[in-house]
C-alpha cells in the first residue's frame, strides 16, 4: 500500500512539476488539448456518429446481413 | 464522385496524414535512445545535451501526431460500418491491446523521459527512453496485425449468424498475430521509420553544418543518424523482399499491378521503367526461383496453375462461387427449416473464401488502378535507394572528414527529408491501392463495406479534416523549424 502511494506521489510530482516548469513545451500541451477538443467534442459529437449506434447486436447482424445479401448500389447515390 | 470514392479519399488522407508522424516517432526514438545510451555509458554531458535536443524534436512530432490514428477509428464506425461490424471480433483484440499499451507505455515512460531528467537516476531515465520507443514499436505491431489481416484474412471463420469473421480459439488468435503478411509489413514499416529518423537527423545536422553552427554536435549526430538510417535501409530491402514473396502468394493481382504485368510466365522480367527490363528478375524476387511462374493480370482473370501445381480458378468462376455463397447466406438467414439451414451452411462454408467475388459486376473489377500502383512502386524504390545512397555518403563523409568539401551532400541530405516521407507514402499507396477493390481480401469489396451515407456528408467532413490537418501540420512545421533554428543547448569544444 505504502509502495503504491509512493509511486502515485512520484507520478503526481513528475507531472505537476513537469507542467509547472515547462518552457517551450507549454504551447505543445495547449496544442494537444485543442486537438483533443476538436476531435472528441466537435468532430466525434457532430460529424462522426457511428452509423449503427443505438442498434442491438442482433439488429446490427440483420443490417449487415441485409447489406451483404442485397448490396445497395452506392454508386447510384451521386451528389 | 460517389460516397465510396469520397470515403476512400477521406480515409486515405487521414491515414497518409497519420503516417507523417509515425515513422519519425519510430526512427527518432531509436536515434535518441542510442545517444542517451552513449551519455550513460561514457558519462559525457555532450551526449546528454545532444539526446535532449533530439528528444525535444521527438516530443514536438509526438504532440502533433498524437491521436491522429483515432480519427481512422471514427471513420470506421461512421463511413465503414458494414466492414466494422464484420471485422469487429477480429479487430477488437489487437486494437484494444494497442490502445491500452499506447496509453500506459506512452503516458508513463514518455512522461519520465520528458519530465524526469532531474527526478530519476540516469539509468532509469535511459530505460524510459528505450521503453518509449519500444512501446511505440509494439503499438505499430498491433495496428499492422489488423492491417495484415485485411490483406490476408487468416485465423478467422465467417459466422453467418452474427455476420462476422470470428476467432474461434486461442490458436486462431495466434494465427492472426503471426500472420506472415502482418509480420513482414511490421518489419518493413518499422525499419522504414528508422530510415526516416536517420535521414531527418542527417538532414537537420547538414543544415547546421551549412550554417556553420554546432559543428561538433552536427557531425556526431550525423554519424548516429547515418548508421541508424543505413541499418534501416538494409532491413527495408530485406523485408521488402519478403513483402514481395507474400504479395506473390496472397495478393498476386497487387504484384501484377505493381509490375504492370499484363501476361505473366516463367522467368518473368522486372521492369525498371517502361522499356528497361532486367530478365528473370521478377521471378527471382517474387518466387526466389529464376524460372518461377509469376501470373500477370490476364492470367489472374482467366485462371492459372501456380508454382505448387494448384489450379487457381478464373475470376468468373470465383464470382460464380461467390454468388453461391451469398445466396446460401441469404437462405441461411431467412429459413427456419433446420435441414435447409444445414444445407445452406454447407454451401456457404464450401464457397465462403470467394464470398466477396459475389458482389462484383464483371471480372475486371478485381484489377486495381495499374498506373497508380506501378509508378508509386517505382517512386518508392527509387527514392528509397536515393536516400540509402545519401546516408552511405554521409557516413563516409563523416568518417573521412569530407563534410567541408562535399557541400552538395549537405544540400542533398536536406532535400532527402521530404523525399523520404514521399517514399513512405508511395509504399502505402502500393500496399493499399494495390489491393483494391477489397477492404478484406476476397471477402468484402469497398462498395459493400460502406455505410449508407450520402456523399455530401462525407465530403463535408473531408474538407473539415483537410482544414484541421493543414492547420496542425503548419503549426508543427513552424514549431519544429523554430526549435531547429534555436539549436541544441550544447557547449561546443574549442576544436570543433
Amino acid at each position: 500500500m505504502g509502495k503504491r502511494k509512493g509511486i502515485l506521489q512520484f507520478f503526481a510530482s513528475l507531472y505537476g512539476d513537469g507542467f509547472r516548469n515547462m518552457t517551450w513545451g507549454k504551447p505543445l500541451v495547449w496544442l494537444i488539448l485543442l486537438k483533443l477538443f476538436i476531435l472528441f467534442a466537435i468532430l466525434r459529437v457532430f460529424f462522426f456518429k457511428p452509423a449503427m449506434s443505438g442498434l442491438t447486436d442482433k439488429e446490427k447482424s440483420e443490417a449487415v446481413g441485409q447489406a451483404l445479401t442485397k448490396p445497395q448500389d452506392n454508386t447510384l447515390k451521386l451528389e | 464522385m460517389d460516397v465510396v470514392v469520397w470515403s476512400r479519399i477521406q480515409f486515405a488522407m487521414t491515414a497518409a496524414y497519420h503516417w507523417l508522424f509515425v515513422p519519425l516517432t519510430l526512427g527518432l526514438a531509436l536515434v535518441m535512445a542510442i545517444m542517451e545510451t552513449l551519455y550513460v555509458v561514457k558519462k559525457d554531458q555532450f551526449w546528454k545535451k545532444t539526446a535532449q535536443f533530439w528528444i525535444k524534436l521527438f516530443a514536438i512530432n509526438f504532440a502533433v501526431g498524437i491521436a491522429t490514428g483515432i480519427i481512422l477509428e471514427f471513420e470506421f464506425g461512421t463511413n465503414w460500418s458494414n466492414y466494422s461490424w464484420m471485422v469487429g471480433d477480429m479487430f477488437g483484440a489487437p486494437l484494444a491491446i494497442e490502445g491500452i499499451l499506447a496509453f500506459f507505455m506512452e503516458a508513463t515512460f514518455f512522461a519520465v523521459m520528458f519530465f524526469g531528467w532531474n527526478k530519476v537516476s540516469p539509468k532509469f531515465h535511459l530505460a524510459s527512453t528505450w521503453l518509449t520507443g519500444i512501446g511505440a514499436t509494439i503499438s505499430a505491431y498491433w495496428i499492422l496485425v489488423a492491417n495484415g489481416w485485411m490483406q490476408n484474412p487468416v485465423g478467422t471463420t465467417f459466422n453467418p449468424d452474427t455476420v462476422r469473421s470470428e476467432m474461434a480459439s486461442a490458436a486462431a488468435f495466434w494465427e492472426v498475430i503471426t500472420n506472415p503478411v502482418a509480420v513482414s509489413k511490421f518489419c518493413h514499416a518499422v525499419t522504414s521509420g528508422w530510415v526516416t529518423g536517420g535521414i531527418f537527423v542527417v538532414g537537420v545536422s547538414a543544415w547546421y553544418l551549412l550554417k556553420n553552427r554546432h559543428n561538433n554536435f552536427a557531425k556526431k549526430s550525423m554519424l548516429i543518424g547515418a548508421i541508424v538510417g543505413l541499418v534501416g535501409s538494409g532491413a527495408v530491402m530485406l523485408t521488402g523482399d519478403s513483402s514481395g514473396i507474400h504479395a506473390a502468394e496472397f495478393q498476386p493481382m497487387k504484384l501484377a499491378a505493381a509490375e504492370g504485368l499484363q501476361d505473366g510466365g516463367r522467368g518473368a522480367a522486372f521492369t525498371i521503367v517502361p522499356g528497361i527490363k532486367v530478365p528473370k528478375m521478377l521471378s527471382i524476387l517474387a518466387t526466389h526461383d529464376i524460372n518461377g511462374f509469376v501470373p500477370g493480370i490476364n492470367d489472374i482473370l482467366n485462371g492459372y496453375t501456380d508454382n505448387n501445381g494448384n489450379v487457381v480458378p478464373s475470376v468468373a468462376e470465383k464470382m460464380q462461387k461467390g454468388r453461391l455463397a451469398l445466396d446460401a447466406l441469404a437462405v441461411y438467414r431467412e429459413t427456419d427449416d433446420p435441414m435447409v439451414k444445414a444445407m445452406a451452411k454447407a454451401v456457404l462454408d464450401e464457397n465462403v473464401q470467394y464470398m466477396g467475388y459475389g458482389h462484383l459486376e464483371k471480372p475486371e473489377d478485381v484489377v486495381p488502378p495499374v498506373g497508380v500502383v506501378f509508378w508509386a512502386f517505382r517512386f518508392m524504390i527509387g527514392l528509397g535507394m536515393l536516400t540509402a545512397l545519401v546516408l552511405l555518403l554521409a557516413l563516409i563523409a563523416v568518417w573521412k572528414d569530407k563534410l567541408g568539401a562535399w557541400k552538395w551532400l549537405l544540400y542533398a541530405a536536406i532535400i532527402c527529408i521530404p523525399l523520404t516521407y514521399l517514399c513512405g507514402q508511395c509504399g502505402w499507396i502500393v500496399a493499399e491501392v494495390g489491393r483494391q477493390p477489397w477492404t478484406i481480401q476476397g471477402l468484402l469489396p469497398v462498395n459493400v463495406a460502406i455505410s449508407s451515407l450520402s456523399a455530401g456528408a462525407v465530403k463535408t467532413t473531408f474538407f473539415i479534416f483537410l482544414a484541421v490537418f493543414a492547420l496542425f501540420l503548419a503549426i508543427e512545421i513552424r514549431i519544429l523549424v523554430r526549435a531547429i533554428g534555436k539549436g541544441p543547448d550544447v557547449v561546443e569544444p574549442l576544436d570543433a
